[in-house]
């Protein structure tokens, strides 16, 4: 009804308004009303969830990454057209982007109206009572009744705390504006949880760290091993504090090998240089500093080895950080000691709990350090770090390299390569902090809590009218919105309540349609 | 009892459910079948379910029991964990073949709707079956990502929300079969007893307002939960992206009936293409499915 009226309001403009702009500005009223529309609205609805498809069926590089790069691998030429229709970050493309966008627009245009409008009728009466009351629903009559009638009804509709515009034979009650209300309180507080999204997305940062236990990590840029910002949020602005992993302790179920707990012990100085305090991190309960969370995320083992040269002079030795391969934390990794001559990489694997069988070889059986062994192939040559081009430090350029050993390690021996040898010291968990600042989660929050108190208060509130009037009769009718039920009992009590104060009268007959 | 022997007394209640459930099953087939009556003049067959009353009855005192008997074994499958039984696919099946059984026995006070109770024993048979033939595990503490209280709400009002939804889909489909019928004369002798037309488009209308809301807070409460456990409130994976489908589904019926006056057949199509984006999230995402909701341990 409120869009007929806003249609009509602008039909009329467009008449009124100067021939020469009717072209322009007639087109632009046109596509307007037709965005605002409802079937384009609900059109661009269906759209939107079809669209969100493709990203649940081809590798995100907002999740993963690796995926990405190995659906690239296998397909280079489908990958590559599929890049360009923006498959691969359906969520940030402009084709999303753009749906969902104009649909907001959509439901701007058509929630914003309905407000204003909403509003005014704040503390209006009903609607005139219609002059032909047996065309509504649940008709009936009330024979031999008079005027006493209305004062009835009147205090029933108060009680009831319908609104009520009295005339001299009739009254027109109507209740349940709540629904509309809450139609539009869920709809406002959608652009709410949007602008939140959008705030989420144009200031906040959001980075990942591996941090060896033992180590310290300061919150700076330099620190993370991947970081990314807002659009408008400037590098400088991180929160400042540090923070010391002193233990970390994952806990398994024996039997299904499954991780039961991780917990992760720290000192945290907020800000940086002030005196830490112990805090324990763990999965589903983050470090909280304002926006600012700081999330334990993954685990896994950096193994400590020694490398000496020929001379036993060392040229390596500490923790290197290694990524877990499976359930049970088999971890590969490479160490690189580029001070030697040639110099020396390895490519290792280190088993928490080593078994093997003829068909796998060497296996963990388990998550837990009981029995760690490093597996490790030994390649001599040029690194190929001075190429300029970035490596990975979890991987192993062999191209210039050249493998002279193989060997497996147990926990305190070594290995005497070529021009040195190898000694496995022992290990380190490393755990992965992943570190988020998103100011507009507080809105997206707030927007979801409004949203659901609206469909609620939509959904669960009747709208409807009833209507009586008086001649030498009482009629009775009433309209309940989108056939909700419950009017007829509304009505059936109405009339029992006026039977009842009018009692001594003959019953009265409810009229069949 | 210790969690072991609590974990076993809970599979062992499982199978008398099995059991219980085929009697009910069998119960609604032979109420069913023994009503067929042969009309003499024509080559007709006719329905009438007073010759068969008592054994109708019987299949909904059995799925009563079953339904006890379910509540049971979902507790003490719970206790014997120390936790709310939603933790893997087993657990979130039986759970799901309780709340389905509550949802019909529940419909069933107030509609005369009888007729669901062959499909709907039949569902909580295929259910049941597949949890122990397929889908067990033993009961286990929970991995560390699951361990919220947001477990029990997100997860409960995801699976309250997906049995109405599946009802809804029953009869949105009980729809489009009972027009196809009409369109060709009157109804069949046998399908007289099921609600009217108009009746049958308004019941799935309102359990798709009644539980809407409630789909929308479980999505929600996912997202505060996801917040807390993985960083960030929404991230696309993959289950999340279907429950998003599934809502702008359902928010698509909701305006089409509400705003555009979509009525019937229409309607009815819109309503069993929601409710099978979220079947194809349930069966999909976790048996196929990558992403962080894999829990499954399939």
């Amino acid at each position: 009804m409120d869009q007929e009226n806003q249609d009509d309001a602008m039909s009329s403009e467009t008449v009124t308004s100067s021939a020469p702009d009717i072209g322009v500005r007639g087109i632009l009223r046109w596509a307007w009303r037709q965005l605002t529309s409802m079937r384009i609205a609900l059109i661009l609805l269906m759209l939107l969830g079809v669209a969100a498809i493709p990203g649940s069926l081809f590798p995100q590089r907002s999740q993963n990454p690796q995926k990405v790069d190995q659906y690239f691998n296998d397909y280079p030429s489908l990958a590559h057209w599929m890049d360009k229709f923006h498959l691969f970050s359906v969520y940030s493309s402009p084709w999303f982007s753009s749906i969902y966008l104009l649909l907001f627009i959509s439901l701007i245009g058509c929630v914003l109206p309905r407000t204003f409008h909403h509003v005014r009728a704040i503390g209006k009466k009903p609607p005139l009572t219609p002059r032909n009351l047996d065309r509504m629903e649940g008709f009936r009559v009330i024979d031999h009744a008079g005027p006493e009638a209305l004062a009835v009804a009147e205090k029933w509709f108060k009680q009831r705390r319908f609104r009520v515009r009295t005339t001299e034979d009739s009254i027109s009650a109507e209740k349940g504006y709540g629904r509309e209300t809450g139609n539009l309180l869920f709809h406002l507080s959608l652009i709410l949880i949007l602008v939140g999204v959008a705030t989420g997305g144009l200031i906040g940062m959001k980075g990942e760290a591996i941090v060896n236990v033992g180590e310290r990590f300061i919150n700076t840029p330099t620190s993370y091993d991947t970081i990314s910002y807002g659009k408008f949020q400037s590098e400088g602005s991180l929160v400042s504090f540090s923070l010391t992993a002193t233990t970390f302790k994952a806990t398994y179920n024996p039997i299904t090998q499954q991780p039961t707990d991780y917990v992760l012990s720290t000192m945290v100085s907020h800000p940086i240089g002030s005196a830490p305090k112990p805090v324990t991190i763990r999965v589903n309960h983050p470090l909280t500093f304002g926006n600012t969370k700081i999330y334990l995320q993954a685990n896994g083992y950096s193994p400590i080895v020694t490398v000496r040269d020929a001379a036993g002079v060392i040229t390596f030795q500490g923790p290197t950080i290694f990524l877990p391969q499976d359930a049970n934390l088999s971890s590969l990794g490479a160490i690189k000691v580029p001070d030697m001559t040639p110099q020396i990489g390895f490519i290792a694997s280190f088993l928490p709990t080593a078994s093997s069988s003829p068909s796998r070889g060497m296996f963990s059986s388990y998550p837990e350090v009981l029995d760690p062994k490093l597996v490790l192939s030994v390649w001599s040559g040029d690194l190929g770090l001075d190429s300029g081009n970035p490596q990975s430090v979890y991987s192993l350029n062999t191209s210039k390299l050249k493998k002279i050993g193989l060997k497996a390690l147990t926990l305190g021996s070594s290995y005497t390569f070529g021009s040195g040898s190898i000694t496995f010291d022992g290990w380190e968990p490393w755990v992965n902090l992943q570190i988020v600042d998103d100011p507009g989660k507080v809105y997206a929050l707030l927007g979801a809590i409004a949203a659901i108190l609206g469909l609620l208060i939509s959904l669960f509130t009747r709208q409807r009218r009833i209507w009586i009037k008086v001649s030498n009769r009482v009629e009775m009718a009433g309209l309940a919105k989108n056939g909700i039920p419950g009017l007829d009992t509304d009505l059936d009590d109405l009339q029992k309540r006026i039977q009842e104060s009018i009692s001594g009268l003959p019953g009265s007959k409810r009229e069949e349609e | 009892m210790s969690a072991t022997s609590l974990a076993y007394f809970s599979n062992n209640t499982i199978y008398s459910c099995l059991a219980v459930f085929g009697l009910a099953f069998l119960a609604h087939a032979i109420e069913v079948s023994w009503s067929v009556k042969n009309l003499e003049n024509e080559k007709k067959t006719e329905f009438d379910f007073g010759r068969t009353e008592r054994s109708g009855r019987i299949g909904t005192a059995m799925m009563i029991l079953g339904f006890l008997l379910l509540i049971v074994a979902d507790t003490t499958r719970g206790f014997s964990a120390g936790r709310f039984p939603l933790g893997n696919m087993y657990e979130f099946s039986i759970t799901g073949a309780l709340t389905l059984t509550g949802a019909y026995l529940f419909s069933l006070k107030k509609y005369k709707i009888r007729w669901l109770g062959l499909p709907v024993s039949i569902s909580v048979l295929l259910t049941l079956g597949t949890a122990i033939m397929v889908l067990y595990r033993p009961s286990a503490p929970l991995v560390p990502a699951l361990k919220s209280p947001w477990l029990a709400i997100h997860v409960s009002a995801a699976i309250i929300s997906g049995g109405v939804f599946l009802v809804a889909n029953l009869v949105a489909a009980m729809y489009l079969w009972m027009e196809r019928l009409e369109l060709k004369g009157d109804r069949p002798a046998w399908a007289i007893k099921i609600p009217t037309l108009d009746e049958l488009d308004q019941l799935s209308y309102r359990l798709i307002a009644f539980v809407f809301p409630l789909w929308t807070f479980a999505v929600i409460a996912g997202a505060i939960w996801a917040e807390s456990a993985w960083g960030k409130y929404w991230g696309w994976d993959p289950k999340e992206t279907w429950a998003f489908i599934t809502w702008v589904a359902y928010a698509a019926y909701l305006h089409a009936r509400v705003t555009v006056g979509w009525r019937g057949r229409r309607a009815a199509w819109l309503c069993i293409f929601a409710g099978s984006t979220f079947l194809f999230n349930y069966i999909y995402v976790n048996i196929w499915g990558t992403g962080l909701h894999t829990y499954s341990g399939l």
